[in-house]
């Protein structure tokens, strides 16, 4: 049975489909589309965007650029700061109807667990996402690209909090089994994956890069087999749950990342194609019980 | 800027082609929306064709391609929305070759939409396809309310103005080729105009160039002015971070906290990557 309900880190969500982190800004949504968000909320558990210690204004723009089958960007991970997230912004995820898992990066190990030591004790928090991954800050892909760094980092962590730690690999690294499996032996409690894959643009009108932070992260239907590849090695390798994302655009794709391995789907780009994806690929998902029972 | 809002419906929705008119390089596409909210003028929706979405240009377009709305009739079965477009790419391209009956996706209405402070005279000022929001705008001055507007438009040549004549938009024309109206800019109408009047409000979208150009003028003369600006979109409901934009409060998200902004919140209206 595809698309039912998944117990994971203690609690049971009504089903496995989730958002990446930075792909959908609930509380923008809330805004936007009104009430009609929370009755038909598209995620099981909601993932917010990444957060870091200070404030950061992100990447001067451009900031997109569009492929045949996905898009780089370069975001830069722009966010208010710990401080102005816990004042502002937590109150109205704890509103909102599905668990909140809180994504956070730093720049150093200090940092990082200050970010966790500060939520740490917070109940609207069901989990923290580590991004050890992000292309487009320097640190990003050094921790996430290296087993020793990635354990050194998850077991700080695990000694500043009891609640469930997801940590976010890079899928620039030649071997996110190993990666993985260093992040359940320093405490991890789920690894997901992938993050964006490092990528660059060219100005068409000549020169340099096209994008304001120089390269970017790319995503979307282009990067879903290296997701399937590296989501079914990672779900071999370890015994904690994985969070498989990458391209996911339709039911039939996340039924190949649950076969691959994942427990939960996170959908990112599409969510930009369609405000409701979660929900579609969702049904989609469900009716893909019907007719694999049709087959039979 | 504090105004009512409009509330979207939550996700995409399937709105079939009305009616598809060239004129010059320009295309008008009437969609029928069956399920949205009346839009404000100024306001945005992502389009996509339900079929056939890529393939073009690098296999582009994958994302959805933000139009203005420029007309907005109460029809049987819903509204009919009418989109301006020029195309410069290929998502504006597959949409410029839309069939009659042929099935759009739309999403919206998004974004703030001009806030008409209705204390001051208002001359609009409109660029290219930067007519279409003009246009949504002035109906509504003309149309809704009974009150009075000047509205300026400038267009590269008179294969373009043309399609002023087909919205039936009552302006003073600019042309850089002359073979219509003023020769040369549509700044130059609009410094004219307000040499006799500093009492009103500026209202303006084309292309970044041209908005500075107002900006700079506004700000000289002290005129209020709210600028629609461009960026690139990927999602239009603040989900992706990508379409921000410098204003002296730092970024902002073009598509939640715009695509409308005051002049005063912008050092510059030329963004690299938006505009042509
Ligand atoms: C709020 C808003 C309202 C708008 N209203 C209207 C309207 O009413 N009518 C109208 O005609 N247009 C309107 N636009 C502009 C319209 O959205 C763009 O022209 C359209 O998205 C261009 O898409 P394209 O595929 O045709 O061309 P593209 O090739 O995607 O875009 C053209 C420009 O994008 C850049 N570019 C080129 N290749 C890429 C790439 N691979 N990835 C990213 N950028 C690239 C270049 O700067 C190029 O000049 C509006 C834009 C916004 C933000
Ligand atoms: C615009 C954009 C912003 C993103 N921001 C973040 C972020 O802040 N933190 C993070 O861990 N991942 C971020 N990601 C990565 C996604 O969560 C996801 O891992 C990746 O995009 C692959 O999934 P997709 O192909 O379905 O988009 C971002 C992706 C995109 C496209
Ligand atoms: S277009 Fe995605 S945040 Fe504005």
């Amino acid at each position: 049975m595809y698309g039912g309900p998944v117990k994971i880190f203690g609690a049971e969500l009504a089903h496995p489909v989730v958002n990446g982190s930075g792909t959908f800004d609930a509380l923008a949504a809330r805004r936007v589309f009104g009430e009609q968000l929370d009755a038909r909320f598209p995620f099981a558990a909601y993932v917010s965007k990444t957060i870091t210690l200070e404030p950061r204004p992100g990447n001067p723009p451009p900031r997109l650029w569009e492929l045949g089958q996905g898009m780089i960007n370069s975001i830069g991970l722009p966010n208010k700061g710990l401080a102005r997230f816990i004042e502002e912004d937590l109150p109205a995820y704890a509103m909102l109807p599905a668990p909140l898992i809180v994504s956070v990066m730093g720049f150093s190990g200090d940092e990082l667990a200050a970010a966790v030591e500060a939520l740490g004790e917070r109940s609207e928090i069901l989990a923290f996402e580590l991004n050890f991954s992000c292309p487009n800050v320097e640190t990003g892909n050094i921790v996430g690209s290296s087993p020793e760094e990635t354990a050194a980092m998850t077991s700080l962590l695990r000694g500043r909090t009891e609640k469930p730690l997801i940590a976010k690999l890079s899928p620039s690294s030649a071997r996110p089994d190993q990666i993985a499996l260093a992040a359940e032996q320093a405490g991890a409690n789920a690894v997901s994956l992938i993050n964006t894959l490092p990528g660059m643009a060219v100005d068409p009108s000549g020169g340099g890069p096209w994008l304001g932070g120089g390269g970017g992260g790319m995503s979307g239907p282009a990067v879903r087999p290296v997701a399937l590849a590296q989501v079914s090695r990672v779900a071999e390798a370890v015994e904690i749950p994985v969070i498989g994302m990458g391209g996911v655009s339709c039911g039939r794709d996340a039924r190949e990342m649950l076969d691959a391995g994942a427990t939960l789907v996170g959908v990112g780009t599409e969510n930009f194609r369609d405000p409701a994806a979660g929900e579609r690929i969702l049904a989609e998902l469900r009716e893909l019980n019907q007719s694999s029972v049709e087959r039979k | 800027m504090t105004q009512a809002c409009v509330t979207a419906p939550f996700g995409r929705r399937s709105a079939p082609v009305r009616s598809i008119e060239r004129s010059g390089p320009y295309t008008f596409l009437r969609a029928l929306d069956a399920a949205g909210p009346k839009p404000r003028a100024g306001q945005f929706y992502m389009l996509q064709t339900a079929r056939g979405w890529g393939g073009g240009d690098d296999g582009r377009p994958y994302l959805p391609r933000a139009l203005s709305f420029a007309r907005v009739e109460q029809v049987n079965g819903g509204l009919e929305l009418t989109y301006f477009l020029e195309s410069v790419g290929p998502g504006t391209a597959r949409l410029a070759a839309c069939a009659t009956g042929e099935e759009l996706l739309i999403a919206g209405p998004f974004g703030n939409g001009f806030d008409l402070d209705r204390t001051r005279p208002p001359v609009l000022v409109a660029g290219g396809v930067g007519l279409a929001p003009i246009v949504a705008l002035d109906d509504k001055i003309r149309k809704t309310d009974g009150a009075r507007s000047t509205v300026l438009v400038g267009m590269r040549d008179g294969e373009r103005a043309a399609a002023i004549t087909k919205f039936g938009v009552e302006c003073g024309i600019a042309t850089e080729d002359g073979s219509a109206g003023h020769a040369g800019y549509v700044t130059a109408l609009l410094e004219r105009e307000l040499e006799d009047g500093h009492d009103s409000t500026v209202y303006a979208c084309g292309p970044p160039a041209m908005l500075e150009a107002v900006r700079a003028l506004c700000s000289e003369r002290e005129v209020p002015c709210q600028l629609a600006l461009e960026s690139g979109m990927a999602c239009g409901y603040g989900a992706c971070y990508g379409c921000v934009v410098p204003t002296v409060d730092g970024y902002a998200r073009l598509c939640v906290d715009g695509p409308v902004l005051p002049g005063d919140k912008l050092e510059t209206a030329i963004v690299k990557g938006a505009g042509h």
